[in-house]
Protein backbone atom coordinates (compact mmCIF):
# COMPACT_ATOMS: atom_id res chain seq x y z
CA UNK A 1 0.00 0.00 0.00
CA UNK A 2 0.84 3.41 -0.79
CA UNK A 3 -0.35 6.78 -0.01
CA UNK A 4 -1.45 8.91 -2.59
CA UNK A 5 -2.89 12.58 -2.83
CA UNK A 6 -5.39 13.66 -4.59
CA UNK A 7 -5.55 17.04 -5.83
CA UNK A 8 -8.94 19.17 -6.79
CA UNK A 9 -8.23 21.98 -9.53
CA UNK A 10 -10.95 24.18 -10.97
CA UNK A 11 -11.14 25.89 -13.70
CA UNK A 12 -13.34 28.35 -12.19
CA UNK A 13 -13.47 28.58 -8.31
CA UNK A 14 -14.39 32.05 -8.04
CA UNK A 15 -17.86 30.89 -9.43
CA UNK A 16 -20.57 31.55 -6.42
CA UNK A 17 -22.95 28.41 -5.34
CA UNK A 18 -26.28 28.86 -3.58
CA UNK A 19 -26.57 27.51 0.20
CA UNK A 20 -28.90 24.39 -1.45
CA UNK A 21 -26.01 23.83 -3.93
CA UNK A 22 -23.56 23.74 -1.62
CA UNK A 23 -25.37 21.81 0.53
CA UNK A 24 -25.81 18.63 -2.31
CA UNK A 25 -22.45 19.14 -3.06
CA UNK A 26 -21.16 18.30 0.41
CA UNK A 27 -23.67 15.36 -0.01
CA UNK A 28 -22.15 14.13 -2.84
CA UNK A 29 -18.36 14.57 -1.21
CA UNK A 30 -19.44 12.87 1.59
CA UNK A 31 -20.26 9.81 -0.19
CA UNK A 32 -17.68 9.77 -1.71
CA UNK A 33 -15.16 10.07 0.84
CA UNK A 34 -17.33 7.64 3.02
CA UNK A 35 -16.68 4.96 0.15
CA UNK A 36 -13.12 5.57 0.50
CA UNK A 37 -13.10 5.32 4.34
CA UNK A 38 -15.09 2.48 4.24
CA UNK A 39 -12.60 0.08 2.62
CA UNK A 40 -10.13 1.95 5.40
CA UNK A 41 -8.50 3.79 2.28
CA UNK A 42 -8.71 7.00 3.66
CA UNK A 43 -5.20 8.62 4.97
CA UNK A 44 -6.05 12.18 5.93
CA UNK A 45 -9.81 13.80 4.67
CA UNK A 46 -6.95 16.57 3.77
CA UNK A 47 -8.52 20.13 3.64
CA UNK A 48 -10.25 22.24 1.56
CA UNK A 49 -8.69 25.02 0.35
CA UNK A 50 -10.16 28.70 1.07
CA UNK A 51 -11.08 30.74 -2.63
CA UNK A 52 -11.55 34.05 -0.89
CA UNK A 53 -8.30 36.24 1.01
CA UNK A 54 -5.73 33.97 -1.58
CA UNK A 55 -2.23 35.89 -2.73
CA UNK A 56 0.03 34.69 -4.79
CA UNK A 57 4.05 35.84 -3.92
CA UNK A 58 6.18 36.15 -7.03
CA UNK A 59 9.79 36.32 -7.55
CA UNK A 60 10.85 39.62 -6.09
CA UNK A 61 7.77 39.69 -3.70
CA UNK A 62 5.66 40.29 -5.75
CA UNK A 63 2.39 40.11 -4.06
CA UNK A 64 -0.83 39.81 -6.23
CA UNK A 65 -4.38 39.42 -5.19
CA UNK A 66 -5.36 35.72 -5.47
CA UNK A 67 -3.83 33.32 -8.17
CA UNK A 68 -7.50 33.98 -10.52
CA UNK A 69 -5.72 36.51 -12.77
CA UNK A 70 -2.45 34.44 -13.31
CA UNK A 71 -3.47 31.00 -13.48
CA UNK A 72 -6.21 28.90 -15.60
CA UNK A 73 -6.33 26.54 -12.79
CA UNK A 74 -6.79 26.87 -8.83
CA UNK A 75 -6.23 24.38 -6.47
CA UNK A 76 -9.34 23.69 -3.97
CA UNK A 77 -8.43 21.44 -1.96
CA UNK A 78 -7.22 17.46 -1.38
CA UNK A 79 -7.37 14.32 0.23
CA UNK A 80 -5.00 11.56 1.16
CA UNK A 81 -6.06 8.12 0.04
CA UNK A 82 -4.14 4.48 0.37
CA UNK A 83 -3.89 2.46 -2.80
CA UNK A 84 -2.49 -0.68 -4.15
CA UNK A 85 -0.81 1.28 -6.88
CA UNK A 86 -2.04 4.56 -8.62
CA UNK A 87 -4.07 2.85 -10.88
CA UNK A 88 -6.51 2.49 -8.03
CA UNK A 89 -5.78 5.62 -6.78
CA UNK A 90 -7.17 6.96 -10.54
CA UNK A 91 -10.19 5.12 -9.68
CA UNK A 92 -10.49 6.46 -6.37
CA UNK A 93 -10.26 9.80 -7.61
CA UNK A 94 -12.95 8.94 -10.86
CA UNK A 95 -15.46 8.94 -8.22
CA UNK A 96 -14.27 12.99 -6.90
CA UNK A 97 -17.78 15.51 -7.16
CA UNK A 98 -14.94 17.85 -8.06
CA UNK A 99 -15.26 16.18 -11.65
CA UNK A 100 -18.38 16.98 -12.53
CA UNK A 101 -17.43 20.82 -12.78
CA UNK A 102 -16.22 21.61 -16.47
CA UNK A 103 -12.49 22.02 -16.66
CA UNK A 104 -12.13 20.93 -12.99
CA UNK A 105 -9.58 18.41 -12.57
CA UNK A 106 -7.97 15.93 -10.40
CA UNK A 107 -4.37 15.76 -10.07
CA UNK A 108 -2.98 12.11 -8.61
CA UNK A 109 0.72 12.27 -7.17
CA UNK A 110 2.52 9.50 -4.96
CA UNK A 111 3.54 10.86 -1.56
CA UNK A 112 7.15 10.43 -2.20
CA UNK A 113 7.78 9.12 1.71
CA UNK B 1 -39.29 -5.27 48.56
CA UNK B 2 -39.18 -8.98 49.83
CA UNK B 3 -36.23 -9.92 52.07
CA UNK B 4 -34.01 -12.00 49.55
CA UNK B 5 -34.17 -9.66 46.92
CA UNK B 6 -32.90 -6.65 49.46
CA UNK B 7 -29.77 -7.60 50.17
CA UNK B 8 -28.43 -7.84 46.38
CA UNK B 9 -30.56 -4.40 46.10
CA UNK B 10 -28.40 -3.20 48.56
CA UNK B 11 -25.17 -4.73 47.68
CA UNK B 12 -25.27 -2.86 44.41
CA UNK B 13 -26.60 0.26 45.36
CA UNK B 14 -24.24 0.77 48.65
CA UNK B 15 -21.12 -1.45 47.80
CA UNK B 16 -20.25 1.31 45.40
CA UNK B 17 -20.74 4.09 47.48
CA UNK B 18 -18.96 2.58 50.21
CA UNK B 19 -15.97 1.86 48.31
CA UNK B 20 -15.89 5.20 46.85
CA UNK B 21 -15.97 7.05 49.99
CA UNK B 22 -13.81 4.46 51.62
CA UNK B 23 -10.91 4.99 48.70
CA UNK B 24 -11.63 8.43 48.46
CA UNK B 25 -10.75 8.57 52.37
CA UNK B 26 -7.80 5.98 52.51
CA UNK B 27 -5.87 6.73 49.27
CA UNK B 28 -6.01 5.11 45.85
CA UNK B 29 -3.10 2.51 47.48
CA UNK B 30 -5.78 1.21 49.22
CA UNK B 31 -8.40 0.39 46.93
CA UNK B 32 -8.49 -3.09 47.89
CA UNK B 33 -8.69 -2.61 51.66
CA UNK B 34 -11.42 -0.32 50.66
CA UNK B 35 -13.34 -3.34 48.48
CA UNK B 36 -12.40 -5.05 51.52
CA UNK B 37 -14.13 -3.53 54.39
CA UNK B 38 -16.89 -2.97 51.56
CA UNK B 39 -17.17 -6.43 51.40
CA UNK B 40 -16.73 -7.14 55.10
CA UNK B 41 -19.54 -5.00 55.85
CA UNK B 42 -22.12 -7.01 53.87
CA UNK B 43 -20.92 -9.84 55.18
CA UNK B 44 -21.66 -8.97 58.38
CA UNK B 45 -25.33 -8.27 56.90
CA UNK B 46 -25.65 -11.35 55.16
CA UNK B 47 -24.94 -13.09 58.78
CA UNK B 48 -27.03 -10.96 61.02
CA UNK B 49 -29.93 -9.96 59.33
CA UNK B 50 -31.42 -13.30 58.86
CA UNK B 51 -31.53 -13.81 62.57
CA UNK B 52 -32.23 -10.41 64.32
CA UNK B 53 -34.22 -8.83 61.04
CA UNK B 54 -33.47 -6.35 58.46
CA UNK B 55 -32.55 -3.00 60.61
CA UNK B 56 -34.96 0.12 59.84
CA UNK B 57 -32.54 2.11 57.50
CA UNK B 58 -30.51 -0.54 56.11
CA UNK B 59 -28.12 1.89 54.57
CA UNK B 60 -27.03 3.79 57.36
CA UNK B 61 -26.74 0.69 58.82
CA UNK B 62 -24.34 -0.37 55.99
CA UNK B 63 -23.06 3.04 56.29
CA UNK B 64 -22.06 2.65 60.69
CA UNK B 65 -20.51 -0.61 60.37
CA UNK B 66 -18.44 0.70 57.12
CA UNK B 67 -17.31 3.30 59.42
CA UNK B 68 -16.36 1.23 62.37
CA UNK B 69 -14.34 -1.03 60.11
CA UNK B 70 -12.75 1.88 58.89
CA UNK B 71 -11.71 3.19 62.17
CA UNK B 72 -10.58 -0.20 63.42
CA UNK B 73 -8.17 -0.78 60.87
CA UNK B 74 -6.88 2.22 61.48
CA UNK B 75 -6.22 1.75 64.82
CA UNK B 76 -4.25 -1.77 64.63
CA UNK B 77 -2.70 0.14 61.98
CA UNK B 78 -1.62 2.81 64.42
CA UNK B 79 -0.45 0.52 67.12
CA UNK B 80 1.81 -0.64 64.44
CA UNK B 81 3.04 3.02 63.61
CA UNK B 82 3.05 3.92 67.25
CA UNK B 83 5.25 0.76 68.32
CA UNK B 84 7.44 0.37 64.33
CA UNK B 85 7.39 3.88 63.08
CA UNK B 86 6.45 6.67 65.98
CA UNK B 87 7.06 9.42 64.08
CA UNK B 88 3.82 9.03 61.80
CA UNK B 89 1.47 7.98 64.73
CA UNK B 90 0.29 11.66 64.60
CA UNK B 91 -0.65 11.38 60.87
CA UNK B 92 -3.04 8.47 61.76
CA UNK B 93 -4.82 10.68 64.99
CA UNK B 94 -5.31 13.13 61.76
CA UNK B 95 -7.23 10.45 60.00
CA UNK B 96 -8.97 9.31 62.71
CA UNK B 97 -10.05 13.38 63.79
CA UNK B 98 -11.35 13.67 60.23
CA UNK B 99 -14.95 11.28 60.28
CA UNK B 100 -15.83 9.61 57.29
CA UNK B 101 -18.23 11.34 55.37
CA UNK B 102 -20.96 9.71 53.80
CA UNK B 103 -23.37 12.71 52.66
CA UNK B 104 -25.19 12.53 49.38
CA UNK B 105 -22.98 15.24 48.04
CA UNK B 106 -19.39 13.31 49.27
CA UNK B 107 -20.63 9.71 47.75
CA UNK B 108 -21.65 11.44 44.40
CA UNK B 109 -18.34 13.04 44.22
CA UNK B 110 -16.34 10.38 45.26
CA UNK B 111 -17.82 7.95 43.03
CA UNK B 112 -17.12 10.80 40.08
CA UNK B 113 -13.27 11.21 41.33
CA UNK B 114 -13.10 7.52 41.00
CA UNK B 115 -14.23 7.35 37.75
CA UNK B 116 -11.55 9.75 36.43
CA UNK B 117 -8.94 8.02 38.52
CA UNK B 118 -9.80 4.44 36.72
CA UNK B 119 -10.06 6.00 33.73
CA UNK B 120 -6.46 6.82 34.07
CA UNK B 121 -4.35 5.64 30.73
CA UNK B 122 -1.34 3.79 32.92
CA UNK B 123 -4.22 0.77 32.89
CA UNK B 124 -5.61 -1.14 29.86
CA UNK B 125 -9.23 -0.55 28.61
CA UNK B 126 -10.41 -3.72 30.04
CA UNK B 127 -9.16 -3.49 33.37
CA UNK B 128 -11.27 -0.24 33.33
CA UNK B 129 -13.76 -1.38 32.34
CA UNK B 130 -13.39 -4.52 35.07
CA UNK B 131 -12.89 -1.82 37.99
CA UNK B 132 -15.53 0.09 36.95
CA UNK B 133 -18.24 -2.65 37.58
CA UNK B 134 -16.38 -3.77 40.72
CA UNK B 135 -15.89 -0.18 42.46
CA UNK B 136 -18.11 1.46 40.83
CA UNK B 137 -21.03 -0.66 39.91
CA UNK B 138 -21.04 -3.23 42.25
CA UNK B 139 -20.49 -6.01 40.70
CA UNK B 140 -18.84 -9.36 42.07
CA UNK B 141 -16.05 -10.85 40.17
CA UNK B 142 -18.68 -13.92 39.14
CA UNK B 143 -20.41 -11.06 37.11
CA UNK B 144 -17.57 -9.22 35.57
CA UNK B 145 -16.40 -12.82 34.68
CA UNK B 146 -19.87 -13.64 32.96
CA UNK B 147 -19.80 -10.15 31.59
CA UNK B 148 -16.57 -10.64 29.73
CA UNK B 149 -17.08 -14.19 28.86
CA UNK B 150 -14.11 -15.26 31.18
CA UNK B 151 -13.27 -16.61 34.12
CA UNK B 152 -12.95 -15.71 38.04
CA UNK B 153 -9.27 -15.99 38.11
CA UNK B 154 -8.55 -14.25 34.79
CA UNK B 155 -10.42 -11.03 36.09
CA UNK B 156 -9.24 -11.31 39.33
CA UNK B 157 -5.51 -11.29 38.13
CA UNK B 158 -6.44 -8.19 35.98
CA UNK B 159 -8.07 -6.24 38.71
CA UNK B 160 -5.40 -7.01 41.06
CA UNK B 161 -2.59 -6.09 38.28
CA UNK B 162 -4.76 -2.36 37.28
CA UNK B 163 -4.64 -1.76 41.76
CA UNK B 164 -1.16 -2.16 41.62
CA UNK B 165 -0.40 -0.17 39.00
CA UNK B 166 -2.63 2.66 40.21
CA UNK B 167 -0.77 2.36 43.32
CA UNK B 168 2.52 2.79 41.51
CA UNK B 169 1.32 5.28 39.43
CA UNK B 170 0.23 7.40 42.89
CA UNK B 171 -3.03 8.59 40.54
CA UNK B 172 -5.28 10.96 42.90
CA UNK B 173 -8.76 10.12 43.19
CA UNK B 174 -9.95 13.92 42.27
CA UNK B 175 -11.70 15.55 39.13
CA UNK B 176 -8.46 16.75 37.20
CA UNK B 177 -8.07 20.37 36.60
CA UNK B 178 -10.01 21.90 33.43
CA UNK B 179 -6.59 21.21 30.76
CA UNK B 180 -6.78 17.51 32.15
CA UNK B 181 -10.31 17.16 32.35
CA UNK B 182 -10.63 17.25 28.46
CA UNK B 183 -7.88 14.87 27.90
CA UNK B 184 -9.13 12.47 30.36
CA UNK B 185 -13.10 12.67 30.27
CA UNK B 186 -12.46 11.03 26.76
CA UNK B 187 -10.82 7.60 28.01
CA UNK B 188 -14.17 7.97 30.97
CA UNK B 189 -16.24 8.10 28.12
CA UNK B 190 -14.87 5.21 26.20
CA UNK B 191 -15.06 3.05 29.47
CA UNK B 192 -18.60 4.69 29.70
CA UNK B 193 -19.41 3.36 26.22
CA UNK B 194 -17.74 0.03 26.25
CA UNK B 195 -19.74 -0.41 29.61
CA UNK B 196 -23.14 0.36 27.88
CA UNK B 197 -21.95 -2.01 24.78
CA UNK B 198 -21.25 -4.67 27.13
CA UNK B 199 -24.70 -4.86 28.54
CA UNK B 200 -26.27 -3.80 24.98
CA UNK B 201 -24.50 -6.68 22.67
CA UNK B 202 -23.63 -9.11 25.21
CA UNK B 203 -23.51 -12.38 24.34
CA UNK B 204 -23.78 -13.57 28.09
CA UNK B 205 -27.40 -15.06 28.36
CA UNK B 206 -28.11 -13.82 31.44
CA UNK B 207 -30.49 -11.16 30.50
CA UNK B 208 -30.97 -9.32 33.81
CA UNK B 209 -27.13 -8.64 34.15
CA UNK B 210 -26.70 -7.01 30.75
CA UNK B 211 -29.55 -4.70 31.37
CA UNK B 212 -28.22 -4.04 34.76
CA UNK B 213 -24.58 -2.63 32.55
CA UNK B 214 -26.29 -0.54 30.59
CA UNK B 215 -28.28 0.94 33.53
CA UNK B 216 -24.97 1.49 35.58
CA UNK B 217 -23.30 3.05 32.45
CA UNK B 218 -26.28 5.28 32.21
CA UNK B 219 -26.08 6.45 36.18
CA UNK B 220 -22.49 7.14 35.53
CA UNK B 221 -23.01 8.86 32.68
CA UNK B 222 -25.66 10.97 33.99
CA UNK B 223 -23.15 11.84 37.44
CA UNK B 224 -20.91 13.31 34.84
CA UNK B 225 -23.84 15.93 33.71
CA UNK B 226 -23.98 16.46 37.36
CA UNK B 227 -21.10 18.26 38.03
CA UNK B 228 -20.40 21.63 35.93
CA UNK B 229 -16.82 20.56 34.97
CA UNK B 230 -17.69 17.61 32.96
CA UNK B 231 -21.40 18.52 31.59
CA UNK B 232 -20.07 18.93 28.43
CA UNK B 233 -21.50 18.27 24.95
CA UNK B 234 -19.75 14.58 24.49
CA UNK B 235 -21.15 13.47 27.96
CA UNK B 236 -24.55 15.13 26.16
CA UNK B 237 -24.51 13.04 23.27
CA UNK B 238 -23.52 9.87 24.89
CA UNK B 239 -26.24 9.96 27.31
CA UNK B 240 -28.77 10.81 24.53
CA UNK B 241 -27.22 7.58 22.38
CA UNK B 242 -27.51 5.27 25.34
CA UNK B 243 -31.46 6.23 25.86
CA UNK B 244 -32.31 5.86 22.43
CA UNK B 245 -30.51 2.35 22.42
CA UNK B 246 -32.14 1.27 25.84
CA UNK B 247 -35.47 2.27 24.83
CA UNK B 248 -35.78 -0.68 22.40
CA UNK B 249 -35.02 -2.92 25.44
CA UNK B 250 -37.94 -4.45 26.07
CA UNK B 251 -38.82 -4.74 22.43
CA UNK B 252 -35.15 -6.65 21.41
CA UNK B 253 -36.41 -9.93 23.05
CA UNK B 254 -39.80 -12.17 22.78
CA UNK B 255 -41.17 -14.50 25.27
CA UNK B 256 -38.59 -17.37 24.41
CA UNK B 257 -35.68 -14.67 25.28
CA UNK B 258 -34.33 -14.70 21.73
CA UNK B 259 -33.59 -11.50 20.22
CA UNK B 260 -35.56 -9.99 17.83
CA UNK B 261 -34.34 -7.80 14.97
CA UNK B 262 -35.12 -4.33 14.96
CA UNK B 263 -37.32 -4.31 11.78
CA UNK B 264 -39.74 -7.67 13.67
CA UNK B 265 -40.06 -5.20 16.80
CA UNK B 266 -42.98 -4.03 18.45
CA UNK B 267 -42.65 -0.33 18.40
CA UNK B 268 -45.23 -0.36 20.94
CA UNK B 269 -42.92 -1.57 23.17
CA UNK B 270 -40.42 1.00 22.44
CA UNK B 271 -39.85 3.45 25.76
CA UNK B 272 -41.26 6.73 24.52
CA UNK B 273 -39.54 8.33 27.72
CA UNK B 274 -36.31 7.60 27.36
CA UNK B 275 -36.81 8.62 23.39
CA UNK B 276 -37.54 11.73 24.32
CA UNK B 277 -34.91 12.14 27.63
CA UNK B 278 -32.85 11.12 24.26
CA UNK B 279 -33.71 14.08 22.24
CA UNK B 280 -33.63 16.42 25.19
CA UNK B 281 -29.32 15.49 25.57
CA UNK B 282 -29.08 15.61 21.76
CA UNK B 283 -30.53 18.90 22.22
CA UNK B 284 -28.10 19.98 25.00
CA UNK B 285 -24.98 17.95 22.91
CA UNK B 286 -25.34 20.47 19.94
CA UNK B 287 -24.50 23.20 21.49
CA UNK B 288 -20.89 22.33 21.42
CA UNK B 289 -18.43 23.44 18.26
CA UNK B 290 -17.77 20.11 17.62
CA UNK B 291 -19.01 16.83 16.58
CA UNK B 292 -17.79 13.64 18.31
CA UNK B 293 -18.28 10.29 17.78
CA UNK B 294 -20.86 10.09 20.02
CA UNK B 295 -22.91 13.17 18.03
CA UNK B 296 -23.07 10.94 15.30
CA UNK B 297 -23.78 8.06 17.21
CA UNK B 298 -26.40 9.75 18.73
CA UNK B 299 -27.87 10.88 15.54
CA UNK B 300 -27.88 7.77 13.84
CA UNK B 301 -29.52 6.05 17.02
CA UNK B 302 -32.43 8.99 17.18
CA UNK B 303 -33.24 8.78 13.42
CA UNK B 304 -33.80 4.60 14.27
CA UNK B 305 -36.12 5.67 16.96
CA UNK B 306 -38.45 6.52 13.51
CA UNK B 307 -39.15 3.18 12.54
CA UNK B 308 -40.66 4.26 9.09
CA UNK B 309 -38.77 4.17 6.18
CA UNK B 310 -38.20 7.76 4.61
CA UNK B 311 -35.58 9.33 2.25
CA UNK B 312 -34.60 11.70 4.75
CA UNK B 313 -34.14 9.20 7.51
CA UNK B 314 -31.81 6.85 5.25
CA UNK B 315 -30.18 10.44 3.62
CA UNK B 316 -29.77 11.32 7.97
CA UNK B 317 -28.22 8.13 8.67
CA UNK B 318 -25.90 7.85 5.22
CA UNK B 319 -24.52 10.91 6.20
CA UNK B 320 -23.79 10.27 9.68
CA UNK B 321 -22.01 7.07 8.56
CA UNK B 322 -19.54 8.62 6.04
CA UNK B 323 -18.64 11.51 8.68
CA UNK B 324 -18.52 8.24 11.32
CA UNK B 325 -15.98 6.68 8.85
CA UNK B 326 -13.84 9.34 8.01
CA UNK B 327 -13.08 9.91 11.71
CA UNK B 328 -12.01 6.83 12.22
CA UNK B 329 -12.71 3.27 10.30
CA UNK B 330 -13.98 0.72 11.82
CA UNK B 331 -15.32 -2.18 9.87
CA UNK B 332 -19.00 -2.65 11.57
CA UNK B 333 -19.68 1.37 10.44
CA UNK B 334 -18.26 0.01 7.19
CA UNK B 335 -21.15 -2.38 6.35
CA UNK B 336 -23.96 -0.20 8.51
CA UNK B 337 -22.72 2.94 5.80
CA UNK B 338 -23.56 0.24 3.04
CA UNK B 339 -26.76 -0.80 4.41
CA UNK B 340 -28.01 2.61 4.75
CA UNK B 341 -26.04 3.62 1.15
CA UNK B 342 -28.40 1.16 0.30
CA UNK B 343 -31.61 2.13 1.34
CA UNK B 344 -30.71 5.23 0.00
CA UNK B 345 -29.65 4.58 -3.72
CA UNK B 346 -30.89 1.15 -4.11
CA UNK B 347 -29.15 -2.00 -3.55
CA UNK B 348 -27.29 -2.01 -7.26
CA UNK B 349 -25.52 0.85 -6.18
CA UNK B 350 -24.88 -1.37 -2.63
CA UNK B 351 -23.51 -4.22 -3.89
CA UNK B 352 -20.52 -2.52 -5.62
CA UNK B 353 -19.89 -0.42 -2.87
CA UNK B 354 -19.89 -3.46 -0.65
CA UNK B 355 -17.82 -6.05 -2.35
CA UNK B 356 -15.00 -3.26 -2.72
CA UNK B 357 -15.26 -3.76 1.47
CA UNK B 358 -13.50 -7.31 1.31
CA UNK B 359 -14.14 -8.43 4.80
CA UNK B 360 -13.90 -12.02 4.20
CA UNK B 361 -13.79 -13.39 7.90
CA UNK B 362 -16.92 -11.22 9.03
CA UNK B 363 -20.08 -12.92 8.49
CA UNK B 364 -22.17 -9.93 8.77
CA UNK B 365 -20.36 -8.77 5.56
CA UNK B 366 -21.77 -11.74 4.28
CA UNK B 367 -25.08 -11.51 5.47
CA UNK B 368 -25.42 -7.98 4.12
CA UNK B 369 -23.89 -8.86 0.78
CA UNK B 370 -27.19 -12.06 1.09
CA UNK B 371 -29.77 -9.30 1.59
CA UNK B 372 -28.95 -6.91 -1.13
CA UNK B 373 -28.79 -9.88 -3.45
CA UNK B 374 -31.80 -11.24 -2.22
CA UNK B 375 -34.13 -9.35 -5.08
CA UNK B 376 -31.21 -9.05 -7.51
CA UNK B 377 -30.04 -12.60 -7.82
CA UNK B 378 -30.89 -15.60 -5.68
CA UNK B 379 -28.22 -17.87 -6.27
CA UNK B 380 -26.04 -15.17 -5.23
CA UNK B 381 -27.99 -14.69 -2.21
CA UNK B 382 -27.87 -18.07 -1.10
CA UNK B 383 -24.01 -18.33 -1.49
CA UNK B 384 -23.59 -15.43 0.56
CA UNK B 385 -25.63 -16.53 3.38
CA UNK B 386 -23.95 -19.86 3.24
CA UNK B 387 -20.42 -18.30 4.06
CA UNK B 388 -21.99 -16.24 6.51
CA UNK B 389 -23.39 -19.36 7.95
CA UNK B 390 -20.14 -20.95 8.29
CA UNK B 391 -18.50 -18.12 9.53
CA UNK B 392 -20.75 -17.08 12.28
CA UNK B 393 -19.92 -18.23 16.03
CA UNK B 394 -23.05 -17.79 17.86
CA UNK B 395 -26.70 -19.75 17.83
CA UNK B 396 -28.30 -17.14 17.47
CA UNK B 397 -26.74 -15.65 14.63
CA UNK B 398 -26.06 -19.24 12.87
CA UNK B 399 -30.14 -19.33 13.68
CA UNK B 400 -30.96 -16.37 12.03
CA UNK B 401 -28.79 -16.80 8.93
CA UNK B 402 -30.80 -20.15 8.40
CA UNK B 403 -34.04 -18.59 8.74
CA UNK B 404 -33.12 -16.45 5.51
CA UNK B 405 -31.71 -19.05 3.54
CA UNK B 406 -34.72 -20.86 4.49
CA UNK B 407 -37.21 -18.14 3.43
CA UNK B 408 -34.98 -17.84 -0.12
CA UNK B 409 -36.21 -21.40 -0.80
CA UNK B 410 -39.57 -20.94 0.36
CA UNK B 411 -39.66 -18.17 -2.13
CA UNK B 412 -37.79 -20.46 -5.09
CA UNK B 413 -40.06 -23.28 -4.94
CA UNK B 414 -42.86 -20.97 -4.71
CA UNK B 415 -42.19 -19.24 -8.25
CA UNK B 416 -44.16 -20.47 -10.87
CA UNK B 417 -42.26 -23.15 -13.34
CA UNK B 418 -39.28 -23.59 -11.10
Amino acid sequence: MKDFILIFRHEDGGKLASPEQIQIWMQLTMDWLGGIAAQDKLVSRGNGLSFDESRVVGHNNLVTNGPFGDIKETIGGYVIVRAESIDEAVEFAKGCPVLMGEGNTVEVRKLAK
Amino acid sequence: MEQQKIIPHLFRNEFSKITAVLAKFLGIEHLELAEDIASETFLLALETWPHRGIPENPSAWLYTVAKNKAKNHLKRGQIFAEKIRPQVASAFDEILEKDLDLSHQNITDSQLQMLFAICHPAISTEAQIGLALRILCGFGIDEIANAFLSNKETINKRLFRAREKLRFEQVAIEIPGEAAIHQRLETVLTTLYLLFNEGYYSESQDAVLRQDLCLEAMRLTYSLLENPATNQPTVNALLALMCFHSSRFEARKNAQDELVLYHEQDESLWNQELIERGIYFLHQAAQGPKWSKYHLEANIAYWYTIKADTQEKWENILQCYNHLLVLEYSPIVALNRTYALAKVKGNAVAIIEAEKLSLENNHFYFTLLGELYKDIDKGKAKTNFVKALFLAKTHTDKQTIQQKIDHLQIVETQKPGF
